[in-house]
């Protein structure tokens, strides 16, 4: 499991030889993804902003008991999620909401 | 194949000897008096579909905005160069020259603006919680649970006061530090999921500082670490947050 250098996933998952990289991805992604000339390209693109992309990172960790089973525990450090299970199934609950929402609204927007 | 744009600046402007995001390498294409830097990459990879399946998968996210990144972040500093938005995609290269020729006011605004100016970011957390049993107020044996509640008590007036010394002092350091800086731009609290840090986040903030002008501003955040929460100081960046243009 790895969460200082770039998007939690398990640590088996990542290729052997793969180096964790210096920069901390949430500043690359605040400036590169955020920021940055704003031009409409040829090609029309759906950049996710942070909020949600972070959203989406927690639903991918979402299942609790397979993540425990892989070893990963971040959200015992997570001062949002650290006060017991029940806490995170609500967090969850609430974050899937809240990306329905945000994918209904994207959605009704490009019709 | 499709023109990925990376960064536009003005001539002479070498492409980095960096390969971009579809591994290949970059090149310039310049109208002008601008450069350009793009690269070309495969529809299969880079048109409307794949984008739009790619940028769900989030590893595929990270790889395209580190490999942005590491090539803006390549360009040689001493003239003006802006970074353009991860995933900005022309059918071909007439599409940025046309670009280049029907912004060219706004553009040349805007290398003005930034001259050779870096973006430098500083964060700053609070400092980790004393330990529980350090509070002040005694346990009562007599009085048990008045004395729970006291402890409680105590320590929700301590939580509050550090809070609001904390927000103070960030924007104390923040006053400081654009008083040194051409610009300064307040970003979100990293959420600790991507940050990976559990303190609280009293200050995500990112700085346009002229070259002469860093040596003061480093010396301003180390001053700033001295209060005792803990400053990170990011960068030398491209300056990505100050590279704005209103889209038509």
């Amino acid at each position: 499991m790895t969460t200082s250098g770039g998007i939690p996933v398990p640590a088996r998952s990542r290729a052997p030889d793969h180096r964790q990289e210096s920069t901390n991805l949430a500043d690359i992604l605040e400036r590169v993804l955020d920021k940055g000339i704003v031009i409409a390209g040829d090609i029309r693109v759906n950049l996710l902003d942070i909020e949600l992309l972070t959203i989406k990172i927690r639903l991918l960790v979402a299942s609790v008991d397979k993540a425990r089973e892989m070893g990963i525990d971040w959200w015992e450090h997570d001062p949002t999620l650290s006060s017991g299970q029940r806490d995170v199934l609500e967090e969850n609950r609430r974050l899937r909401e809240r990306v329905g929402a945000l994918e209904a609204e994207r959605t009704r927007e490009q019709p | 194949m499709l023109t990925y744009l990376y960064a536009i600046g003005r001539v002479p402007l070498e492409p980095p000897d960096r390969p971009g995001v579809d591994a290949e390498p970059p090149r310039v294409i310049v109208e002008d008096g601008f450069a350009a830097v793009v690269g070309s990459v495969a529809p299969a990879r880079f048109d409307e579909a794949a984008l739009a399946h790619d940028l769900e998968d989030l590893r595929r996210v990270e790889e395209l905005a580190r490999a942005h990144h590491r090539l803006v972040a390549a360009l040689p500093g001493d003239g003006p160069v802006a970074p353009v938005r991860l995933a900005t995609i022309y059918r071909d290269d007439d599409g940025v020259r046309r670009l280049l020729r029907e912004r060219a006011t706004e553009l040349g605004a805007l290398l003005d603006r930034l001259g050779t100016c870096r973006e430098w970011g500083v964060k700053m957390w609070s400092p980790p919680r004393p330990a529980a049993d350090a509070q002040p107020v005694p346990a009562d044996a007599e009085r048990p649970g008045t004395s729970y509640l006291m402890r409680r008590r105590a320590a929700r007036d301590a939580d509050a006061h550090r809070r609001a010394q904390g927000t103070e002092l960030a924007e104390h350091v923040h006053r400081t530090l654009s008083r040194l800086a051409v610009a300064a731009r307040r970003l979100a609290p990293q959420d600790a999921v991507l940050s990976g840090r559990t303190e609280e986040m009293l200050l995500n903030a990112t700085y346009l500082v002229r070259r002469e002008d860093e040596a003061a501003f480093t010396a301003a955040v180390a001053g700033a670490g001295a209060s005792g929460a803990e400053i990170v100081r990011t960068g030398p960046w491209p300056p990505f947050s100050f590279a704005t243009v209103d889209d038509p």
